[in-house]
């Protein structure tokens, strides 16, 4: 017997891993919910039939949208995560030992206990005490929230399904507003690859730039998404992702990554010139 | 008919039929089931396609109905509670152009509030019949028209005995009631009938606590509009009747005007979305006005906006109001409603029923989303935040009561001349002006042009209302009667 999932990326493309056994299928109120054993890339869940992490790649992810706007912000301490319910970005937050606060927005609470009970490696620190977890809408959540955080991560599921209001320009002008002065967003940002991506990437792009002063994107691979070519957004009140990054000071936290360091952070702003005129296109 | 009850959908049901029986057409429409055209079958789907038909035997005929449209008006008129309802497909419009036409013949007085659509006006230019405006209270905070207060209906009645009709905008655009049951036994006290434009208040008849249906109140006729909150596709609407209008010559009314080609797809719809109202109604419409609610709830804790709601009764003029509309104020954040309209479709992909001077209003149904409400509400509070400015020098009047110098009949046919807006104070307007939506005449034919509705008209046009009615289409000039 062969068992395997498959997403389809576009259309026309099938991405398949092997499926050695499913451990937990269900429908919360907003989506179905799946987690899956497989060999080569070990436990992996997935929502309404889109990946979201495996347990072999997701420390790219991870690292990557927590680390970088944690190493250039000289001072975080209060942080919202908005999605995340796996709790990866939680995981790697908690490493700061500066961190006062972790905020996290989850509308979906079973995501949160699935993982809990499925996913020990992400789901590992909601026991921190500096962790809070509200389950609600993200829209909602930082509507009410005014000049309180240093930095905002948004883990977002795609632009379609529950988690499209957090690609809207009235979510990234909230987010704005809740920020302090010199404060920092960081989100998921779709892929540049294939065109539908593309123009999902490019939407969230247009919004962000005419909702921050500085907006950057940088990119990280990640095997599991479409076409494995990642972006994240950057954007910010303040500081500039590179110019005012501090490499050596973050490595004196002594906090051991897989995949971010301080030559990487640079590097990752460095865009493929087809990614850098899609940008430029809507900028 | 005892057969039937109001889970069947006698059309519905008889278009499933007929697809099955595969019947070679010699017939129009020329289409032929969509083969003729396939690039709109693509468009709209073979299914659309194959139920694009025409009158025949076993479908009936919308003009003479006898077998299954009969019975689909009757099952309507059981949901509705009416004596009889007609399933109409030119609009609403053709509803209450229908409903004026039998009550009044040329010359005929009908009493009617001046904030009514302009399908009203239109009517009368058709019939001949002349109008007696009761000027409508104004909320002057917010810069609407309210419901017919009773105390002027009383007055109009004994101004105007030999009246032929009363005609009642219920609910207004906004969600505001009159006392339709007073106004009703008033106009039957004095021998007049009740027509009621109820385009806004389908759900008053499925869901509960809502105001009181034109049909409940005793009305003779009501034009409801299905394609608004029930459901049904664009177009589609229902005209109902009371027990003492007769529907034969009612029949005979709206065929004058009526086509003889109507459209299946129309029909259908109306059949359908009637059947899930009288099984499913209740629950619809308890979502809808919990969404509403909550929305009203969460914007008016934004600050500045109000979303306005039953606080708003005064036992006479706001009679009652209408829940599930989800009207907000918004000069207090210096943005007129036409300007928070534009942004919210500009800067945030999120287009709403209408904005006027001082308003907006979104309109909920069944068929939102929670997470759509949520970027509805965060979309307002970042307009705020990014382009409110200090309220103070926001014009609010938004009703300016008309002097009635000619019948529209007479004006719309006499003849004219051509003149810039600015020179046209002190004439007799010819046309039309009003902002589309909500399709309230600011000027209708007949009537003499002020230097305040001019202010006004230029006003509305700097705020980016979308202007029509009149015969130039940027609106600089105006047509007056060349006297």
């Amino acid at each position: 017997m062969e068992l395997w999932f498959t997403e389809r990326h576009t259309p026309n493309v099938k991405f398949s891993i092997k499926v050695d056994h499913q451990l937990y299928s269900g429908n919360s109120e907003f989506q179905r919910i799946d987690i899956f054993d497989s060999k080569e890339f070990g436990r992996f869940l997935t929502l309404d039939g889109y990946m979201m992490l495996t347990e072999k790649d997701e420390f790219i992810y991870h690292e990557m949208i927590t680390h970088v706007p944690m190493a250039v912000h000289p001072n975080p301490k209060n942080i919202l995560v908005i999605g995340a319910g796996d709790g990866g970005v939680v995981r790697e937050l908690t490493r700061y030992a500066s961190v006062e606060s972790i905020d996290l927005v989850e509308i979906d609470e079973l995501v949160v206990e699935v993982c809990k009970k499925y996913l020990p490696t992400t789901a590992c620190r909601f026991d921190d005490p500096r962790v809070h977890v509200y389950y609600e809408d993200g829209v909602k959540f930082i509507r009410r929230c005014t000049d309180q955080y240093d930095v905002i991560i948004v883990d977002s599921t795609d632009p379609f399904g529950p988690g499209e209001g957090l690609f809207t320009k009235e979510f990234y002008g909230s987010c704005f507003k809740a920020l302090r002065d010199d404060g920092i967003m960081v989100n998921q940002h779709e892929s540049p690859f294939y065109d539908e991506d593309a123009a999902a990437m490019q939407r969230s792009h247009k919004r962000i730039v005419e909702s921050f002063p500085i907006s950057k994107v940088y990119q990280a691979h990640i095997p599991t998404y479409p076409s494995g070519h990642w972006l994240f957004g950057f954007a910010s009140k303040k500081y500039h992702p590179t110019n005012d990054y501090n490499g050596t000071k973050w490595s004196m936290l002594g906090i051991k990554t897989r995949y971010y360091n301080p030559r990487l952070h640079t590097g990752a702003f460095a865009l493929p010139c087809y990614v850098e005129e899609l940008l430029r296109d809507v900028e | 008919m005892a057969e039937l009850s109001q889970t069947n959908a006698p059309i519905y049901e008889a278009l499933r039929k007929f697809r099955r029986m595969r019947i070679v057409p010699f017939d129009v429409p020329g289409h032929k089931r969509g083969r003729g055209n396939m690039e709109l079958t693509e468009f709209l789907g073979e299914d659309c396609m194959n139920v694009d038909v025409n009158s025949m035997k076993p479908l009936d005929n919308l003009c003479h109905p006898v077998s299954v449209i009969k019975d689909a008006e009757a099952l309507a008129a059981e949901a509705f509670g009416a004596a009889n309802a007609f399933f109409m497909v030119g609009g609403t419009t053709s509803a209450v152009q229908s409903m004026l036409m039998y009550a009044c013949k040329e010359g005929d007085k009908i009493i009617m509030p001046r904030n009514v659509h302009r399908s009203a006006i239109n009517a009368l230019i058709l019939t001949g019949a002349v109008p007696v405006y009761v000027n409508p209270d104004v909320n002057t905070r917010l810069g609407i028209a309210l419901g017919m207060s009773v105390a002027q209906v009383e007055q109009a009645i004994r101004e105007n005995p030999d009246a032929k009709a009363i005609m009642v905008n219920n609910p207004t655009y906004y969600g505001i009631c009159s006392d339709l049951k007073k106004i009703t036994e008033l106009a039957h006290a004095h021998g007049m009938l009740v027509l009621v434009d109820e385009a806004h208040g389908t759900h008053f008849y499925f869901g509960e606590n809502f105001p009181l249906t034109a049909m409940a109140a005793g009305a003779d006729c009501a034009s409801v509009s299905m394609h608004k909150s029930g459901g049904s596709l664009t177009q589609s609407s229902f005209l109902l009747l009371g027990k003492n209008v007769n529907a034969d010559y009612m029949r005979q009314v709206i065929n004058l005007t009526q086509t003889t080609s109507a459209s299946y797809l129309l029909l259908s719809s109306l059949d359908i979305s009637r059947k899930r109202l009288a099984l499913g109604g209740r629950e619809i419409f308890a979502q809808t006005v919990e969404m509403a609610e909550y929305a009203r709830s969460e914007i008016n804790g934004i600050g500045g906006y109000y979303a306005y709601s039953k606080e708003l009764i005064n036992g006479d003029s706001i009679y009652d109001f209408d829940v599930s509309k989800l009207s907000i104020y918004t000069l207090p954040i210096g943005l007129a409603g036409i300007e928070v309209y534009d942004l919210l479709r500009d800067e945030y992909d999120i287009q709403i029923e209408f904005g006027d001077i001082g308003n907006v209003l979104a309109y909920i149904s069944v068929g939102d989303r929670k997470r759509d409400i949520e970027r509805l509400i965060s979309a307002l509070a970042e307009i705020k935040r990014r382009f409110g400015k200090d309220g103070a020098d926001m014009l609010t009047q938004e009703y300016i009561s008309p002097v009635v110098s000619e019948t529209p009949r007479k004006a719309f046919y006499a003849a004219k001349r051509s003149l810039p807006l600015d020179e046209a104070a002190g004439e007799i307007c010819s046309e039309f002006v009003m902002c589309y939506p909500p399709g309230i005449p600011i000027l209708a034919p007949g009537e003499l042009i002020t230097h305040e509705i001019i202010e006004y008209i230029k006003y509305a046009k700097e705020k980016g209302c979308q202007m029509t009615g009149t015969e130039d289409i940027n609106i600089e000039r105006l047509n007056v009667l060349d006297l």
